[in-house]
C-alpha cells in the first residue's frame, strides 16, 4: 500500500544549521495496517509525514503508494490517495466557509472538480449521515461557518473530511495534541472507530505513549531521523510503557530525554 | 441635481462590474491585485480601437473581456510560477500594461465620436415612444430634467445582475469552492487535491476580465478611451467593496456581491454630491475617494467601540459599579 524506500532529507545542507531530518528511512505499510509513530521532538516524524504527503520532496529515496512511484508528484496530485489531519485544528478546514461547503470540498478530493454546484440536495443527505457518526450535533448545523466551531469540533470535522472518501492512506500528525484532555479523548475514540469502520491504512504520530500503545496494530519509534523500533502483531498488543523506555535505552544507550513524551 | 444623481447611479452600475472583479481578488482570493488600473484601460482601449476599425461593438466588447482575462492570468502566473509577491506582481503588470495600452490604442486617446457602440445600437432598437412615456412619469414626480435614455439604465441593470448571479453560481460550484478555499486556507485545499496555482491564475484572470468589461462599457458610454482613465481604479473598486460591506454586510456570497454593487453606486453618488460642494473641484476627486475609503474603514470600528462602551457602562450602572474610562 505504502512503501517508503531509503528516504533521506537534509535541511540547510552545508550551513551551520544543517539538520539531517531523515536518514535512510525504510517503511512498508500493508493494506489495513494502523501504525502509531512515537519519538522525541525533532525526531523527524512530521518530516516523514510531509514526505509521504508530497509537501516535501526527499533528497534521495522513493515514495510508492499503491505500486505507483509518487516521489516527484506534487502534493495536490498525490492527495487524491491521501487523507490528512494536521495538529493545528485551524489547518484542516476553511473557516469562512460552511460545514457543508467544507465537506463538499473534501468530497471532490478524489474527483475532478467541475463547474457544477458543490453542495447538492443529494450530497446534503449524505453529509448529514456522515456528520451524525460524530455525535456532535453538527448534522443540524450544515450552514454554520466552520470558524465558529470549537477546536474539538473542527478537528472532528477534519477527521471526517479526511476519511469519508476512503483514502488509500490516512496521515494523522499529532492531531489530538492541541486539544484539552476531554476533546482529545473524543477525537481519539473517533479515530479508532473511523479507522476500524473503513479499514484504513493509517500512520498516526502521537506524543502520547499510552495512546500509541492502545491504538493500532503496529508501533514504530523514531529518533534522530531514523526508525529505531518497529513492533507488530502480538508483541505490540502486550507492549507496556516500561518496555518502550527500556528498548529505547538499550538501542540509544542514553536517557530518554523528551519529558513531554514520558509525561504524555 | 436629480439628473446628476441619476447619472451617478448609471455610471455606478457600470463601475460595479469592475468592483465585483476587485471583490473576487481582494476578498475571495485574498490577493491584493493592482493590475486593475491597467486592465481597465486595456478593456476600454481594445473595445475602442476595435470599434474604430469596424468591429461590431459586441465583438469588440468580447475582445476586451478576453484581453483583460489574459492580463489577469499573466499577473497570476508572475505570482504563482514566478513566486513574485502578490502586490508586486500586480504593480509590475499595471506598469507594463500602461505601455501595452498605448500600443493597442496607438495614441493616448481614442474617440468613439460618431461610431456605433453597444449603447447606440440599443437606443436604435428601443421603441421611441417608451422613452417619452417614462420621461413623462419622471417629470410628473417633479424632477427638472429626465435622463436622456432609459434603455441604457435597464440594460446595464440586467447586465450587472446577470454577472452577479453568474459570480454567485460560480463561487458555489466545485471549482468555485476550491477557489474560495484558496483564499481562506491554501494548505487545506491543497491537501484536498486542488491545484492552488491554477486556481489563483483563473481567479485573477476572471477578475480582470470583469474589470476590462467595465472599462469597455465606460469607453462606449463616455465616447472615448484614454490611456490614463484607469488611474486610481483599484481604490475606487476597493471603496465600493468596503462601502458595500459597511452598509449591507457580507454574510453570504449573494449578500456580499449585491453589497459590492450597492457600494459602487453609493460611491458614485457620494462623489457626485461632494463635487457639488463649492470649494471642491474635479481634480479633488482622488482625494475624495481616498477620504471615502478611510471613513468607510474607520467609521464602523468607531461605532462598534462606542456600542461596546455603552453596553459596558449600562451593565456597570446596573450593578452600581462606576469606573473612569470603562
Ligand atoms: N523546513 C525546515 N527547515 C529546516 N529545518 C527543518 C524544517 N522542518 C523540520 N526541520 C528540522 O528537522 C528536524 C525534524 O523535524 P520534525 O520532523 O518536525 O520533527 P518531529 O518529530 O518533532 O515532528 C527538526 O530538528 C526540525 O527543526
Ligand atoms: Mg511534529
Amino acid at each position: 500500500m505504502l512503501h517508503v524506500k531509503d528516504v533521506a532529507i537534509t535541511f540547510n545542507e552545508g550551513t551551520p544549521d544543517e539538520k539531517k531530518a531523515l536518514q535512510g528511512i525504510n517503511l512498508e505499510l500493508h493494506e489495513g495496517e494502523f501504525v502509531t509513530v512515537i519519538g522525541s521532538n525533532g525526531a523527524g516524524k512530521s518530516t516523514l509525514m510531509n514526505t509521504i504527503s508530497g509537501n516535501l520532496v526527499p533528497d534521495v529515496g522513493e515514495v510508492i503508494i499503491s505500486d505507483k512511484d509518487v516521489t516527484m508528484l506534487p502534493e495536490f496530485k498525490r492527495s487524491a490517495y491521501i487523507g490528512r489531519v494536521f495538529q493545528d485544528p485551524m489547518a484542516g478546514t476553511a473557516p469562512s466557509m460552511t460545514i457543508e461547503e467544507n465537506l463538499a470540498m473534501a468530497y471532490s478530493r478524489i474527483r475532478k472538480r467541475k463547474l457544477k454546484p458543490g453542495v447538492t440536495k443529494q450530497r446534503k443527505v449524505q453529509f448529514r449521515e456522515h456528520l451524525k457518526t460524530l455525535n456532535l450535533g453538527l448534522e443540524d448545523r450544515l450552514n454554520a461557518k466552520v470558524g465558529l466551531l470549537s477546536g474539538g469540533e473542527r478537528q472532528a470535522l477534519s477527521l471526517l473530511m479526511a476519511t469519508f472518501t476512503n483514502p488509500n492512506i490516512l496521515l494523522l500528525d499529532e492531531h489530538t495534541a492541541a486539544l484539552d484532555p476531554a476533546r482529545a479523548e473524543l477525537i481519539t475514540n473517533l479515530t479508532k472507530k473511523v479507522v476500524e469502520d473503513h479499514g484504513l491504512t493509517t500512520l498516526m504520530v502521537t506524543h502520547n505513549m499510552q495512546q500509541a500503545l492502545d491504538l493500532g496494530n503496529r508501533l514504530i519509534m523514531m529518533d534522530k531521523g531514523q526508525i529505531i523500533l518497529d513492533i507488530k502483531g502480538e508483541k505490540k498488543q502486550n507492549l507496556t510503557i516500561e518496555d518502550l523506555l527500556k528498548e529505547f535505552q538499550r538501542i540509544r544507550g542514553e536517557q530518554f530525554e523528551s519529558d513531554r513524551a514520558v509525561l504524555g | 441635481m436629480a439628473l446628476a444623481l441619476f447619472g451617478a447611479v448609471e455610471s455606478g452600475i457600470i463601475y460595479a462590474i469592475m468592483a465585483l472583479g476587485v471583490y473576487l481578488t481582494f476578498r475571495v482570493l485574498d490577493f491584493p491585485d493592482l493590475t486593475v488600473d491597467g486592465s481597465f484601460v486595456t478593456g476600454a482601449g481594445v473595445a475602442a480601437i476595435s470599434i474604430v476599425n469596424g468591429v461590431s461593438p459586441i465583438v469588440a466588447t468580447l475582445m476586451a473581456i478576453g484581453a483583460g482575462f489574459i492580463a489577469g492570468c499573466i499577473t497570476g502566473l508572475l505570482h504563482t510560477k514566478g513566486k513574485i509577491n502578490a502586490l508586486l506582481s500586480g504593480i509590475l503588470m499595471m506598469i507594463a500594461l500602461y505601455s501595452i495600452n498605448l500600443r493597442i490604442m496607438d495614441s493616448p486617446t481614442v474617440s468613439l465620436h460618431n461610431q456605433p457602440t453597444i449603447f447606440s445600437q440599443l437606443r436604435d432598437m428601443w421603441p421611441a415612444g417608451l422613452d417619452s412615456f417614462l420621461n413623462g412619469i419622471f417629470t410628473a414626480i417633479g424632477s427638472e430634467r429626465a435622463p436622456a435614455t432609459w434603455v441604457i439604465v435597464f440594460f446595464m441593470i440586467v447586465v450587472v445582475l446577470v454577472i452577479k448571479y453568474l459570480t454567485d453560481y460560480f463561487l458555489k460550484t466545485e471549482v468555485g469552492l476550491a477557489l474560495r478555499a484558496t483564499g481562506d486556507n491554501k494548505r487545506m485545499i491543497r491537501s484536498l487535491s486542488a491545484n492552488t496555482d491554477n486556481l489563483i491564475i483563473l481567479g485573477v484572470g476572471i477578475s480582470n476580465a470583469m474589470v476590462a468589461l467595465s472599462g469597455a462599457l465606460i469607453a462606449q458610454i463616455g465616447g472615448f478611451a484614454d490611456v490614463s482613465m484607469g488611474i486610481g481604479m483599484i481604490v475606487i473598486g476597493l471603496a465600493s467593496v468596503i462601502i458595500g460591506e459597511a452598509l449591507i454586510g457580507k454574510r453570504t456570497i449573494a449578500i456580499a456581491t449585491i453589497a459590492v454593487i450597492g457600494g459602487a453606486i453609493v460611491y458614485r453618488m457620494v462623489v457626485t454630491l461632494a463635487l457639488r460642494v463649492d470649494f471642491l473641484e474635479t481634480g479633488d476627486m482622488k482625494l475624495i475617494t481616498a477620504f471615502i475609503v478611510m471613513v468607510a474603514l474607520i467609521a464602523p470600528r468607531i461605532l462598534q467601540a462606542r456600542k461596546d462602551k455603552k453596553r459596558r457602562l449600562q451593565k456597570r450602572a446596573a450593578l452600581g459599579q462606576v469606573r473612569e474610562g470603562a
